[in-house]
């Protein structure tokens, strides 16, 4: 008998109206499916439906452990959450409760007592959990916070676990152990629904796979097949678009009829010259000797996890943050330990992307005025003003109607493309990308990537792109720095630093990546 | 920086801030327009030997930094000096009526605590008993206080008979005003708490909670509410210094003794010692509740404890 029966389900929102149109899942006791899809497609709300959570749902059959739950009350659903579906959402930082100490969250889960949540605790692999009980989530590590949520998840150990993104605001290593953590789970027996828009964490837990687009199951079938053998175009899309060494130089998204313009990199115009940057906050170093130089149309990735100083770097880069000790020179001038006085003139040849464009726009801007804004340093007003701003927004294939949105209108993708139209208004002779994609789907990251190789080619600008996705990297820049702990502990050319890693810590971080 | 070190220097501010509104207090009376001869002589031009005794007797003869330091000192050992009007002395004055103001703001802040808790545990993501209490949320905080009152001894005192109309002399007697006081404030408390409430709910760890079978009184009351408590408090704090004036007006509607009276007829007066023992009183009363909030703040949340991650 299947964990999961479900035939033609429909799920609707009040004032929303029908969001998933009709799909039929089954899940066998111990088998681990994957639901594949961006955001918008109906794959988390597929898998919420599973424990009575959220939209009104109507369906031709809908049965857990062979119950039929289209009848449940919330009294009747209470009784299969977390005792026979456990839940693990992403970030646990956000979905374990940050007000209440990780062993009171066990209890509250279902631990009948202090040694259950000891025993449930090492179980996910958390080392010395008598420790953890009375601290909170914020004072746990990254991985060992993802471990405590997957601990409350399971704690009345139910026959199968959703979870939904589990990795995906989590660093490589971190990554990799949170999926072992899920495959010797599935290979205890088990079963688990995966639910995530990365094919390679999908390829490495799931036996069977669905992918959906729109609230519907386009192809269905055993991973290994859907992954080599894609049969429907939107998985062949989905493949294509996610960015590896194979993709250098070429473009990721389907437009990819016109290759990309050629690239120039003249070594013999520095862009950006970094001498032994040092920084620390409240006595703790956060950057540590960090040397580099960059050339004019030259992409120099900086990979390292949360902590690794890198978006200290890029802030002492942009003139954010002042560094200690150490030297930073623009265009061979004087960029750092200057008075603003004198850097202001010169900041319109340095230009930032940040993570979360909507955070970086003023909410009541236009687009015409937040591109148009980043001119105000040139002194360009007017008529030229508009014309820039009109050639700019062509150039990131927005069209003219969006000048008068503003970012709340705008879908992820168009807002990160206002971001690079902005940032290439000026003209910058460098642009720092601190994780310009990292929150993005892997079609829109697509666009974008496509969007920045481009643009940088066409302009010859100097990009400084600061990732932790190695993929990203890999496919986008040409020399790549490794950091770690505020240190630099690898450099050089991106192939080779792939291929040929010589720090132990890059090859950890290479071995990490999961692959298709 | 340690939790014991991030207390001490709160308590430190705190005691920083009560010294600055002493002098201030000081000063601004000293600037103000009226003068303590005319005050006690009264419309008789006094004579210039009359005018001195007063002045010597009051001590205002002494330059303004040894008044002022003086003054300080006695006012760290309790003494507030003299009423001009009353010839009593102030300290006892004020103390004597400070207890109903406090018994008048702490059954109303009890009033206002339950009332916003319970609607806003009650209507959060409740469209239709949001809308409800909201509206009459709305009425309350429109509504004056003392205009309240009337109408809560016109229906409750005059009509039914239930509650005394005036005094102070049983428990009885305190429920119309702390209910006229406590509501208005607690509607403020419950539209704001119940905003947060909602936001708290639509945190992911919620679903996280919902999903290992919690049902939704555990949700919010053990979950929910910490969360959205955490701005209703500091509102909270704000709004019971204000419950001090408030008091004020109330307690002339019910015919209650305390410190609101006493400030109305020496500010009426211009008896200045009791009118600088007023401020210092109430400035201490804020500094206190402010320095509460934010260590119920510490306690509530314990991510800034440590100053963020």
């Amino acid at each position: 008998m299947s964990l999961i029966d479900i035939k033609g389900l429909h799920i609707a929102f009040p004032g929303v109206g029908e969001v998933v149109h009709g799909i039929d899942l089954t899940i066998a006791p111990g088998e681990s499916v994957a639901l594949v899809g961006e955001s918008g497609s109906g794959k988390s709300v597929t898998a919420r439906s599973l424990l009575g959570l959220g939209g009104i749902v109507r369906a031709e059959r809908f049965t857990i452990d062979g119950e039929d739950v289209r009848t449940h009350a919330e009294r009747d659903w209470r009784r299969i959450r977390g005792r026979r579906i456990g839940y693990v959402l992403q970030d646990a930082l956000t979905s374990l409760d940050p007000l209440r100490r990780i062993g009171q969250q066990v209890a509250d889960a279902g631990a009948p007592d202090r040694a259950g949540a000891l025993r449930i605790l090492s179980s996910v692999g958390i080392p010395a959990p008598e420790t953890r009980l009375p601290q909170y989530p914020h004072q746990l590590s990254g991985g060992l916070r993802q471990r405590a949520l997957i601990g409350t998840a399971i704690a009345r150990e139910p026959a199968l676990v959703i979870a939904d993104e589990p990795t995906t605001a989590l660093d490589v290593t971190v990554q990799k152990q949170i999926l072992d953590l899920l495959e010797a789970r599935k290979a205890a027996g088990n079963a688990l629904l995966l639910i995530s828009h990365d094919l390679a964490v999908v390829a490495r837990l799931a036996s069977r796979v669905l992918v959906m687009r729109n609230g519907r199951v386009v192809e269905e079938g055993p991973t290994s097949e859907v992954l080599r053998h894609p049969r429907h175009p939107y998985t062949r899309q989905l493949l294509d678009a996610i960015p590896t060494a194979a993709s250098r130089g070429k473009r990721l998204a389907p437009r990819g009829a016109d290759p990309l313009p050629p690239k120039h990199i003249d070594a013999s115009r520095t862009v950006l010259e970094v001498q032994d940057l040092h920084k620390r906050f409240s006595g703790t170093p956060a950057v540590n000797g960090v040397s580099f130089r960059l050339a004019a149309g030259e992409a120099l990735g900086i990979v390292g996890e949360s902590g690794s100083g890198k978006t200290t770097v890029a802030r002492m880069v942009m003139g954010l943050t002042e560094p200690d000790s150490g030297r930073i020179l623009l265009d061979g001038q004087q960029f750092s330990r200057i008075p603003e006085v004198q850097r202001r003139p010169l900041r319109a040849g340095v230009q930032l992307i940040a993570q979360d464009p909507l955070g970086s726009f003023d909410p009541r801007y236009t687009v015409e005025r937040i591109v148009g804004e980043s001119l105000d340093t040139l002194g360009v007003f007017g008529a030229e003003r508009r014309a820039r701003v009109r050639e700019v927004l062509e150039a990131v294939h927005l069209p003219e109607r969006f000048l008068q949105s503003r970012p709340r209108d705008l879908s992820g993708g168009q807002r990160q493309r206002v971001a690079i139209a902005r940032a290439f208004a000026p003209r910058p002779r460098l642009i720092v990308a601190d994780e310009p994609v990292s929150a993005l789907d892997v079609s829109i990251q697509a666009q974008v990537l496509d969007l920045l190789a481009e643009l940088q080619a066409e302009f010859g600008t100097a990009l400084l792109f600061i990732s932790h996705d190695l993929g990203v990297v890999h496919h986008l820049t040409d020399r790549m720095i490794v950091m770690r702990g505020g240190e630099v502990v690898e450099e050089g050319d991106v192939t080779r630093v792939f291929t040929a890693p010589k720090a132990p810590y890059t090859r950890e971080l290479i071995a990490a990546i999961p692959t298709l | 920086m340690t939790l014991g070190r991030r207390i001490a220097g709160r308590v430190l501010s705190g005691a920083l801030v009560l010294l600055a509104a002493i002098t201030l207090a000081f000063l601004s009376v000293h600037v103000a327009p009226g003068d303590i001869v005319d005050i006690i002589v009264g419309d008789q031009i006094p004579a210039p030997e009359v005018e001195a005794a007063i002045r010597a007797e009051w001590g205002l003869d002494r330059p303004l930094i040894v008044q002022y330091l003086s003054y300080l000192g006695r006012v760290l050992q309790g003494d507030f000096g003299r009423s001009y009007m009353l010839q009593t002395d102030v300290f006892p004055l004020l103390t004597g009526q400070l207890l109903p103001t406090l018994k008048l703001t702490a059954a109303a802040f009890v009033v206002a605590v339950v009332f916003a808790v319970v609607t806003a545990l009650l209507t959060a993501h409740r469209p239709i008993g949001g809308r409800i209490m909201g509206g009459l949320e709305l009425f309350l905080v429109s509504t004056p206080s003392f205009w309240l009152g009337i109408v809560l001894l016109y229906v409750f005192s005059f009509t039914l008979k239930i509650f005394p109309v005036a005094g102070d002399r049983s428990f009885s007697a305190l429920v119309l005003p702390a209910l006229a006081l406590g509501l208005s404030l607690g509607a403020v408390v419950a539209q704001v708490l119940r905003q947060s409430l909602e936001r708290a709910l639509e945190e992911p760890f919620a679903l996280t909670v919902r999903s290992w079978g919690a049902g939704e009184g555990t949700l919010r009351l053990r979950h929910a509410l910490r969360h959205a408590a955490i701005p209703s408090v500091t509102l909270a704090g704000w709004l019971i210094g204000g419950l001090l004036g408030g008091a004020v007006i109330t307690e002339q509607v019910f015919g209650r003794p305390g410190l609101g009276r006493v400030t109305v007829d020496a500010v009426l007066s211009k008896d200045i010692p009791v009118v600088l023992a007023v401020a210092i009183f109430s400035s201490a009363i804020y500094v206190t509740l402010s320095t509460a909030v934010d260590l119920l703040c510490l306690a509530l949340d314990p991510r800034i404890r440590t100053g963020g991650r």
